[in-house]
């Protein structure tokens, strides 16, 4: 479930209604101080907003995508998510304590989420062995007896469907699939209960895609994972997650059940979203006009009203705020597409 | 480096031509580099005639002859003689000890000098790095032999000072490279990623940046090694060096400077054999860091 | 698609590509007529962005066999560079995947595409602006006049790809090389960027040969698609009925690997294609085919075509022992 925190009580899941999702997002606002550009020699600086009013729950047990286009904030909501940043603005919680505190008090936190990097080559230190890379949370974590170290790499590289003797092996001489098989199972070796992964499959061949996706969703529901999964790529999210919270320069502007929101998105912004992953035969959709505006130089109202082909005159002076939508669903928009289900 | 491409793994795709070029390069490195070779070759002969100088010499390095004063090659000395009667081949063996172990031992003490300070530079940030960066810059301002001579003339003269001169005035461009690397692995992804995992500071350092740094440093100090033997052959042939009548390259081109009209090998062989160390060992250096460096290789 | 032979613009035939002893191209054909917009799909290694590469002879330290006839112009690969260069821009050019790194970051967008339009078209520099500006335009970029004097890095990818696009159309060329021109950018963007290049290239009449890996989006763009696997050409033909009829196992495979929304079940296929050393010398895909014969591993399959009734060499041909 990921809405508003106010509908704390919706009890869609029914294994642990009583205790505190595993992350709550409350009114998150994060603001880098920036030069402007173009301001030559001048020190003046001004307020980026990468986040902004960001509204997020995530159950136990539960997959969600993350999903929006360069320039939405979903790296800064990622960051603010591990504690490697703290938001300027609003509450990030983890169980119910503030995450750079959970992540401040001890391993525990480390422990137990586990993080699968984009440039998952860039993330395993080239001058160790997998085998190695993969031993490190297993010894700092203190997870098996020192003698089995071993044993559970082999056990792990084999969950992730890698032969034994790519333990040997270093990151540089693997293929691009295999990085990031090697990442998943260093990521897993912690034994968490949430994973984060950024674009853990893009930008690989298609079958290799294929081949982590039905990696990661076996994982998944074998291992009772909480999923945070940061994607692109709208096919990618249906078939891995659960939910889906779509963003839009800093804010999240639609959540709900995945099939739900993208077999009716309520947002527009959604909606073209929709539209423009490539289909078979489908013609070519009209695609959204210009570019996402600069952060730096939000529009008044709505901040997708300049693109917005449903725009009425009111979404120029109003700033909608992600508000409750049907039972399940949150959508910030002052003129949604669809009527809300119950 | 790499692990040998082994057989590709049922599931996933193979290395591709980045993983095959690897396994290609290690089978026959020496086939397809020749001038490594060679080089490695020559400077191996000089690195076991130095060790065995006494075996091989034919004569004692500092034993004068008067009968033998200024003898150009000849069977009995191959290379010649010099103006005291010695054995200028013997000499030039000799010599090559000395050349060998000052270039190593001065660049050990500019390297660990150099790691230690851009170490610090490179974590510390803030008005530590300033300083110790205008400290690199200000002995960078200055050749390597300007400060060698310098260091002279506070220390004395002395093989054991020629090292500790030359290896201080390397510290300098060491720092500089080790900087400059740690400043590049400290924002490499798995850095980031023991940070997430909860690894302490130091730990994180030891086992994820230092490895990361100390091999283009070992590969710098194979090639800056030409380098420290040219500055200590410089300051032989100032005479401020070594001390004669030690048999050293530097010290016996000078020696043979005043005689290159009418004994032009006094001179001469000393210098061939400087020059041929110095282009074999650059060549070698190169050539290790051109196979090795994993910043070369990582290509597609 | 009736075709006559002055309908053809280019034929590549049995282009076959070796890099050192690796054999990177086997017997590839292809034909394209005026007007036509061609995909070429497959995964990495396919050969699709080499094939591009070496018709605009591009590639350095390859061997190369077969031809590639273009209309007018004769083989390709038989060209001296110096009359390579004159055919690139006017006959031939194209856009690559990342437009911030084919754009030199030195000078302004404004002055390398002037500096094309005066080379190519001999135009007086007052002439090349206004034509400049009217390029902009036409590729969408507002403010063009102001957009002129940017950098490159001042834009955004998408407006990079767009100058770009300005670039290889500057001097109408009736071949438009496209090697995934926006596999980097985001997908609201993609949309925009593949719609350009469909209007321009139809407006000026030229064919276009798209590089893509993405079945969907090459099924909504292109009039005919060349499924390429390891170097090989396995099944051509026009879109609809190469992705519906497929007959190649391999592009059942391709096509079973797209992650359409509401999609449930995904098969992932197993296996990997074989380095290059431990090639099949028969049909590359049997290593990995599920319905690989004896045959298939040491004999390749020629080109059958689907309907041996209609024929002709743009109808739907397939390479296959055991077609589906």
């Amino acid at each position: 479930m990921s809405f508003l925190m106010s509908s704390a009580s919706a009890p869609r899941t029914e294994k642990v209604p009583a205790t505190a999702p595993v992350f709550e997002l409350i009114e998150v606002e994060k603001v880098f101080q920036v030069r402007p550009p173009n301001s030559g020699l001048s020190r003046k600086t001004v307020g980026l907003r990468a986040l902004d009013g960001v509204r997020l729950r995530v159950d136990t047990g539960t997959s969600i995508a993350l999903v929006g286009e360069s320039g939405s904030g979903k790296s800064t909501l990622l960051r603010v998510l591990l504690g490697l940043d703290a938001p300027t603005g609003g509450r990030a919680l983890y169980h119910g304590a503030p995450i750079r505190e959970a992540r401040a008090k001890g391993r525990d936190f480390a422990r137990d989420v586990a993080m699968v990097y984009q440039d998952a080559r860039g993330s395993l230190d080239p001058r160790m062995t997998v085998e190695a890379l993969i031993a490190e949370p297993l010894r700092h974590f203190n997870i098996v007896q020192k003698d089995q170290i071993k044993a559970r790499v082999a056990e792990l590289l084999d969950r992730v469907g890698l032969p034994t003797d790519a333990g040997r092996r270093y990151a540089a001489g693997l293929s691009g699939g295999q990085v990031r098989r090697v990442a998943i199972a260093r990521a897993l070796a912690s034994e968490p209960s949430v994973l984060v992964a950024d674009e853990a499959v893009s930008g690989l061949d298609v079958s290799t895609q294929a081949q982590l996706l039905t990696l990661l969703r076996g994982l998944q529901r074998d291992m009772n994972l909480t999923l945070v999964f940061i994607t692109h790529d709208l096919g990618v999210a249906s078939y891995l997650c659960d939910e889906i919270a779509i963003m839009y320069l800093g804010r999240i502007v639609e959540t709900g059940p995945t099939d739900v929101v993208l077999n009716a998105p309520a947002h527009p912004y959604s909606a073209a979203l929709r539209a423009a992953a490539p289909r078979f035969f489908e013609p070519m959709p009209e695609p959204l006009s210009g570019e996402i505006p600069s952060p730096l130089d939000l529009p008044p109202g709505c901040r997708f009203s300049t693109r917005c082909p449903a725009a009425q005159p009111d979404c120029g002076e109003r700033d909608p705020q992600l508000g409750r939508f049907g039972a399940h669903r949150a959508v910030a928009c002052l003129h949604p597409l669809t009527n809300p289900q119950a | 480096m790499t692990a040998k491409a082994a057989p590709a793994p049922a599931t996933v795709p193979p290395a591709g031509p980045s993983g095959n070029g690897a396994a290609r390069g290690k089978r026959s490195m020496f086939r397809r580099r020749p001038f490594f070779t060679v080089a490695l070759i020559v400077s191996l002969a000089y690195i076991l005639g130095a060790i065995f100088a006494p075996l091989v010499a034919p004569y004692d390095p500092v034993a004068q002859s008067i009968d033998a004063m200024m003898q150009p090659p000849t069977g009995a000395h191959p290379l010649g003689t010099d103006s005291y009667g010695q054995d200028i081949l013997s000499r030039v063996i000799f010599g090559a000890r000395y050349a060998l172990i000052i270039g190593f031992c001065s660049v050990l003490i500019g390297a660990v000098g150099g790691l230690i300070i851009g170490l610090a530079a490179g974590l510390s940030g803030g008005w530590l790095e300033w300083a110790l960066m205008r400290l690199i810059d200000s002995i960078l301002a200055l050749p390597s032999l300007i400060l060698a001579v310098a260091f002279i003339a506070i220390l004395g003269q002395g093989v054991d000072k020629v090292v500790i001169a030359v290896g201080l005035s390397m510290i300098g461009p060491f720092s500089r490279t080790v900087r400059a690397d740690v400043m590049q692995v400290r924002v490499q992804g798995f850095v980031e990623a023991a940070h997430l995992m909860s690894i302490p500071y130091l730990q994180v350092v030891w086992r994820h940046v230092l490895p990361n740094v100390i091999f283009p440093l070992a590969v710098q100090v194979t090639i800056r090694i030409s380098e420290a033997i040219l500055v200590s052959s410089s300051l032989s042939f100032l005479g401020i060096g070594v001390t004669p009548p030690t048999p050293d390259w530097g010290l016996m081109i000078a020696e043979g400077r005043d005689f290159v009209s009418f004994a032009p090998w006094m001179a001469a062989m000393p210098g061939f054999a400087l020059a041929l160390l110095l282009i074999a060992l650059s060549i070698v250096g190169d050539g290790i860091r051109e196979e090795f460096d994993p910043k070369g290789r990582r290509g597609s | 698609m009736a075709m006559t032979e002055t309908d053809t613009l280019l034929t590549v035939s049995d282009l076959t590509l070796y890099r050192g002893s690796a054999k990177i191209l086997d017997h590839v054909n292809l034909s394209l007529a005026r007007g036509e917009t061609l995909a070429l799909v497959g995964e990495s290694g396919a050969g699709k962005s080499t094939i591009a590469m070496a018709l605009m002879q591009l590639l350095d330290g390859a061997r190369i066999e077969g031809r590639a006839d273009l209309a007018g112009a004769g083989d390709l690969f038989s060209l001296s560079s110096r009359q390579m260069v004159r055919l690139r821009g006017k006959r031939l050019s194209m856009i690559f995947q990342d437009a911030g790194a084919a754009l030199n970051p030195a000078y302004t967008v404004g002055r390398q595409l002037i500096t094309t339009l005066r080379r190519n078209l001999g135009l007086t520099r007052p002439e090349a602006y206004r034509r400049a500006v009217d390029l902009f335009a036409q590729v969408g970029i507002n403010d063009a006049e102001a957009r002129l004097s940017a950098f490159p890095h001042q834009l955004s990818g998408g407006m990079q790809q767009r100058v770009m696009v300005a670039i290889a159309l500057a001097c109408n060329p009736d071949l438009l090389l496209a090697d995934e021109p926006t596999s980097a950018l985001d997908v609201t963007i993609q949309a925009q960027i593949i719609r350009l290049i469909l209007s321009l290239t139809r407006e000026r009449g030229a064919s276009c040969i798209f590089v893509l890996h993405d079945l969907a989006l090459a099924s909504q763009s292109c009039d005919r698609i060349v499924v390429l696997y390891a170097g090989q050409v396995v099944e051509s033909g026009p879109v609809a009925e190469v992705l519906n009829n497929h007959r190649h196992p391999y592009t059942r495979q391709l096509k079973s690997c797209v992650v359409e929304i509401g999609r449930a079940d995904l098969v992932a296929p197993e296996g990997t294609v074989p380095p290059h050393d431990q090639m099949p010398k028969g049909c590359r895909f049997s290593t990995r085919c599920p319905r690989a014969l004896a045959r298939c591993s040491d004999d390749a399959p020629p080109p059958m075509p689907a309907n041996p009734d209609r024929g002709g060499p743009h109808d739907h041909v397939f390479a296959c022992w055991n077609p589906e």
